[in-house]
Order: structure tokens, then C-alpha cells, then sequence
């Protein structure tokens, strides 16, 4: 019984992660209908901020490096993506990929291609037992954080004039914008809650694992890309139940596989994906988006 | 494009011989030039049977692939097996598998033989994958890269891990990489023009027009998937008999990205527009790559700056990606110029989106 509340804590932690990244991915989906790849890179430079910025106190570094997230966001919409936004699907895709292979290579030049340590805060990584349970601090900031955004996020869609706007224009971005809809604005406002989802997810990977690298940003948009994908891609209640589902499906194998398999771990974990995918090709909670219309 | 019925036989063959023709000449030049410029030839013509390979699928289908690398990679780990000499792979792979530590095979043979290897898993592979659409397909394929990747550096018994394979004969010459260009040329010219590959194409303009002419998508997206994972691992085989060594990071993201760089620069809708974009971005990434190392210029010595190359690449890209969607060819083929200047034959548009003209109205609403 413990072990199992163990492993639901474990992937409750995991699934945050990876369902705040997934959200962020399928937010930009949403009103684009591109992937993003720069997405983990947003994630990359949130962290390379924190380290930079490491000297002052440490809720001003946050701060701060969250507003780099955001503002790389609204940057790479407007040089990289705006140009392309009535382009093929495919050629969305290929500048999402190319954007996050510049911002990679970019960080590489000026930082350097090695991983760097940095230490966010040292109690964030205590561990508290709670009768049998091992809980470290960092997995209760990281549910209750996840929480907080989620709960915001669903404020920010529900209740506010830009939130509505970016449903209508992810349901059908044509009518939205027949129906006065700015179609800049509506892109930046997606953009900038996506950056700021990825800083977060940022901040929280940093005080976790302590170390940052020009590619870190790969494995969680990976995460995020499959859990909006099995989620149904476009749907931000498929891209979290994904992400959870992930978080889930990674703490299990990590836990139950024989030591000389789990180097497969993720290996196993995508073909799991693909098993979904064979089953539900449209994903667990299809959205709009994988209608074709005529 | 391909079939005009009122072209003759020559015309008709043109978009097969120009960059053929074309490829015999560079190789015939760089005969008389210095062995490094050789190699880098080499390399360009096995990347170009890599990009046609790619080609074959992205260009007929119109749907995007990040997982050729891992074709390539199954390509380049299976030959290495099948050539390695068995002494080396006694010490090298003690744990191998006894089929295949008694086993070599002459390097055309195994090059074959690897490209077939890697065309089986892209079968198994596209069960699942080609019945997705045009936004997660694209996805899947990267999750595979990612699958491939992880078995490399795994599977210590077959693959030594992250650890770099040796002893690889090395023997691409400029000349059987040349015959591996052309025969992967000659492939997609074939596809491209069969009944398959009109019918992908046809997919690729207007989806739901071409089902509703009785087109299934799915068998048509399996073939070309199929033939260009063979094409793939035909190139990873070359690769490896060009470098003599293989290690698992060779075959993940930035060659992706080179590789598709190669295929969208020069345009993805043709190919004319495959071979175009290998040879000009082999030849850019090559003068990048010595950029990098530092050099002199008017008597200014500009520093090494590693990463140099990556990053202009990628900017090239993105403006190419902003102002000319469709690469240099636009999805023309080569052809013969007409004496007294017949009218071009209009070639459809592939890379708008259908809701273009929907979207035209530039500006906010």
C-alpha cells in the first residue's frame, strides 16, 4: 500500500511536469495549429536565465527569469512564426523545429555546449517522511504550483475577455476573427501564457535536478508533445489527462522494471504512445482541430 | 510535371537525367581536385541519396518525417554487423548474436542488405503510424527517432552501446557513392511517376478529394515510407563505410535537421529540388564548418567560433522557411528549355495551405 501511494506521489510530481509542458504546447496549438518545437527551448532559456541571474535574491531571479520565457515567446512568434502563420502544416512544423535548433545553437556559442550546475535553493530538496512516505519538498512545490497555474490558466479562459478569445479562435480561428477577434493579439496572448507555463516548468526541473545544458529543453517537450498528442492534440484537458497519464505510465515502469530493461524506460514509454494512438488515432479527447473539414 | 502525355521520351526523362548528369559532372571534376574535396563530394552524394530517400516520402506525401535518421542509423548498425570482420567483432561484440558473429558479408551486398533491414522496421513501423494525420504523423516519426536512439545506446550486445563501433571497411568511394545516388535518383524518378506515387501526390494536394476518388492514403503513404526507409538505410550503410566508425549522437537531431534543411532549401516538391538543396547546402555547410575553425581574411584573423555554422544554417533556413516556402525549384522539375519559349507549364501550388485564400486578408480584422 505504501509503495503504491509512493509511486501515485512520484507520478503526481512527474505528471505535473509533464502536463504544464503539454498544456503550454497545446495552448499555442490551439490558436496555430503548429507544434512547437522551441517550446522546450523556452524551457532552456528560462533555465540559463536563473543561472545568469543567480546574484540577486532569489525571488527576483524568478521573476526575471520567467519574464525571459515570456519574452522570448513573444519574440520568436513575431520573427520566426508570424512570417509562416498562413503557411502548409508542414512547413509551420519545419520553422518550429528550426527555431528551436537556432535557439540550442545559440546558447551553445555563448555558454558553451557543457551542462553547468546551479543551485536553486538547497531545502527545496529535503525530504520529509510522512510514516512511511519519503516526500522531498520539491515534489510538494511542484503539485501545488501545477495546481495553482492550472486553476489560473482555467481563470484566465473561463473569466477574461483574451481567454474566451482564445477559445473561439482555437475552435475556428476564420469565424473568431469575422466576429472581431484580433488575430496578433490573440497569437501573442497564446505565446505569452505558453512561455510563462514553460518558464515555470523551468524553474521547477532547475530545482529539482540542479544542473542546466543547451539541450535540456528536449526531453520534456518530447514529454509534451506525446501527452498533447495521446490527449487528443488542440484539447487542454486532453494535453493535462496525457501528461498525468505519462507521468503515471514513466513512475511504474521506472519502479517495476527489472534494472536491466530500464534503460528502455522511455523507449517503452513511446511505444506505449503509439499502442494509444493505434487504438484512438485522434487521441483520447479529440478536439476540433482533427475534424477535416470540407 | 511529370506526365505531360504530349512530351517526347527525352523530355519526359528529364527530370531524371538533368541531376543525374549534373552529379556525374561534379564527380568527374572533383576527380582532378584535391583529396579532401573528394571527401567532401563523397559525403554530399551519400547525403543525397539520404535527402531523395527522404524525398521519396515527403515530397510525394506531403507529410514531414524527423525519423529517417533512424532509418539511416538501422541502415548504418546493420551493415556494420554484417562487414565488420569476425576477429573484431569476437573482441568488439562478444555477446553478438552467433548468426551474425560467423557472418560477412562483401560491402554492395551488405549495403543492401541494411537498406532492406532498415525498409522491414519502416514496414512494421507504418502499421501504426501512416493511419495518422498530417499533424501527428510527423510527431510518431520523432518519437521512433527517439526510440531508435535509445536501443543504440542500449543494446550493448549488438550495438555497444554508446560506445563507438569500430572497423567498419572503409570503402565508399566517390564512385560507388555516386552509383548509390544515382540508383536512389532513378528510384524515386520510377515511384514518382508510377501509380502509387501519382495517386500520393494527389493525396498531398487535396486529401479529401482524393479519397473520395477511391484513394485509400494509407497504402500509398506505406509504400513511399517503406521505399524511402530502404533509401535511408542504404545511406546510413554508405555513411558508415565512408567514416569507418559509428557512435549512437551521430544519428539524432542535428543531422535531422541538416537533412531536412537540405530537402526544404531546395524545395520538397521535386526532385530537382532534393538534388538542388544537397548540393547547396553540403557545399555552404562545408565552407561553415572550415569558417568555424578560424581563418584569415585581408589579413584579419577571425577566431574559431564553434556552433557558427549551426546557427546561420538555421537563420538561412528560417528566411527561406518565411519568404520562399517552396525552396528554389518551387516544385518544378528540371526540364530542357523549349526553343521559341512554349508557355511553363503551371505546376500547382503543393505548400499553401487550403484556407489560404481563406486567410489572405493580411492585417487585423
Amino acid at each position: 500500500m505504501t509503495g503504491f501511494l509512493q509511486s501515485l506521489l512520484d507520478s503526481l510530481s512527474f505528471g505535473s511536469l509533464f502536463g504544464l509542458t503539454a498544456l503550454g504546447i497545446a495552448l499555442v496549438f490551439g490558436v496555430m495549429r503548429m507544434i512547437n518545437f522551441a517550446h522546450g527551448e523556452l524551457i532552456m532559456v528560462a533555465a540559463y536565465s536563473v543561472f545568469v541571474l543567480r546574484g540577486l535574491p532569489l525571488p527576483v531571479t524568478l521573476f526575471l527569469s520567467l519574464g525571459v520565457a515570456v519574452l522570448v515567446a513573444l519574440l520568436l512568434e513575431r520573427a520566426a512564426f508570424r512570417p509562416v502563420r498562413n503557411a502548409h502544416p508542414t512547413t509551420l512544423l519545419v520553422t518550429s523545429f528550426v527555431a528551436s535548433y537556432l535557439l540550442q545553437n545559440v546558447v551553445m556559442a555563448v555558454a558553451g555546449a557543457r551542462p553547468k550546475g546551479v543551485d536553486v535553493s538547497p531545502e527545496l530538496l529535503e525530504v520529509i517522511s510522512l510514516g512511511n512516505l519519503r516526500v522531498s519538498t520539491i515534489d510538494l512545490v511542484t503539485i501545488v504550483t501545477s495546481a495553482v497555474l492550472i486553476m489560473l490558466l482555467w481563470l484566465l479562459l473561463s473569466r477574461t475577455l483574451i481567454g474566451v478569445q482564445m477559445r473561439a479562435a482555437a475552435d475556428d480561428f476564420l469565424m473568431a476573427r469575422l466576429l472581431g477577434v484580433r488575430a496578433n493579439r490573440v497569437i501573442a496572448a497564446a505565446f505569452a501564457a505558453s512561455g510563462l507555463l514553460a518558464g515555470c516548468v523551468s524553474l521547477l526541473l532547475v530545482a529539482r535536478s540542479g544542473s542546466i545544458s543547451p539541450t535540456m529543453g528536449l526531453t520534456p517537450v518530447l514529454v509534451g508533445f506525446v501527452a498533447a498528442v495521446i490527449g487528443g492534440v488542440g484539447s487542454l484537458v486532453g494535453a493535462l489527462v496525457g501528461g498525468y497519464l505519462l507521468g503515471l505510465a514513466t513512475v511504474l515502469l521506472q519502479t517495476y522494471l527489472p534494472s536491466g530493461v530500464v534503460g528502455y524506460r522511455d523507449g517503452l514509454v513511446f511505444g506505449f504512445v503509439i499502442l494509444i494512438l493505434l487504438l484512438r488515432p485522434q487521441g483520447l479527447l479529440a478536439s476540433s482541430a482533427e475534424r477535416t473539414r470540407v | 510535371m511529370v506526365l505531360a502525355p504530349t512530351r517526347s521520351g527525352l523530355r519526359r526523362v528529364a527530370p531524371l537525367a538533368v541531376p543525374v548528369i549534373l552529379a556525374c559532372l561534379i564527380v568527374l571534376l572533383a576527380s582532378f581536385a584535391a583529396s579532401s574535396v573528394q571527401r567532401t563530394v563523397t559525403t554530399m552524394l551519400v547525403n543525397l541519396v539520404l535527402v531523395v530517400g527522404l524525398y521519396v516520402f515527403v515530397g510525394n506525401s506531403g507529410v514531414l518525417s524527423f525519423g529517417h535518421i533512424g532509418f539511416m542509423a538501422i541502415g548504418a548498425y546493420a551493415d556494420a554487423i554484417f562487414t565488420i570482420p569476425v576477429q573484431l567483432k569476437k573482441v568488439m561484440l562478444p555477446h553478438l548474436p552467433a548468426v551474425f558473429a560467423q557472418l560477412t558479408l562483401p560491402t554492395p551486398v551488405a549495403v543492401l542488405a541494411a537498406g532492406l533491414a532498415a525498409a522491414l522496421v519502416a514496414l512494421l513501423v507504418s502499421l501504426p503510424l501512416m493511419r495518422m494525420s498530417l499533424v501527428t504523423l510527423p510527431i510518431a516519426t520523432l518519437a521512433f527517432l527517439v526510440i531508435v536512439r535509445q536501443v543504440l545506446g542500449n543494446w550493448e550486445s549488438v550495438t555497444r552501446g554508446v560506445g563507438t563501433m569500430l572497423g567498419i571497411p572503409i570503402d565508399t568511394t566517390m564512385t560507388s557513392a555516386l552509383l548509390w545516388a544515382v540508383v536512389a535518383m532513378v528510384v524515386a524518378f520510377l515511384f514518382q511517376g508510377s501509380r502509387f506515387g501519382l495517386r500520393l501526390r494527389a493525396c498531398r494536394e487535396e486529401e479529401v478529394a482524393a479519397r473520395a476518388l477511391g484513394i485509400g492514403v494509407t497504402a500509398e503513404r506505406t509504400i513511399a515510407f517503406v521505399l524511402s526507409a530502404f533509401l535511408a538505410g542504404a545511406a546510413g550503410a554508405l555513411y558508415g563505410h565512408e567514416l569507418g566508425s559509428l557512435y549512437p549522437d551521430a544519428f539524432y537531431f542535428s543531422a535531422t535537421f541538416l537533412v531536412i534543411t537540405m530537402l526544404i532549401i531546395g524545395g520538397s516538391g521535386s526532385l530537382a529540388g532534393a538534388f538542388t538543396g544537397t548540393v547547396l547546402v553540403s557545399a555552404a555547410a562545408e565552407i561553415l564548418r572550415r569558417a568555424e575553425g578560424g581563418f584569415h581574411l585581408a589579413g584579419l584573423a577571425v577566431p574559431a567560433r564553434p556552433g557558427l555554422g549551426a546557427i546561420v544554417l538555421a537563420v538561412v533556413m528560417l528566411l527561406a522557411l518565411a519568404y520562399r516556402p517552396q525552396g528554389i525549384t518551387r516544385g518544378r522539375e528540371s526540364g530542357i528549355p523549349r526553343l521559341g519559349g512554349g508557355r511553363p507549364v503551371r505546376v500547382p501550388q503543393s505548400d499553401e495551405h487550403p484556407d489560404r485564400l481563406a486567410n489572405e486578408t493580411e492585417g487585423e480584422v
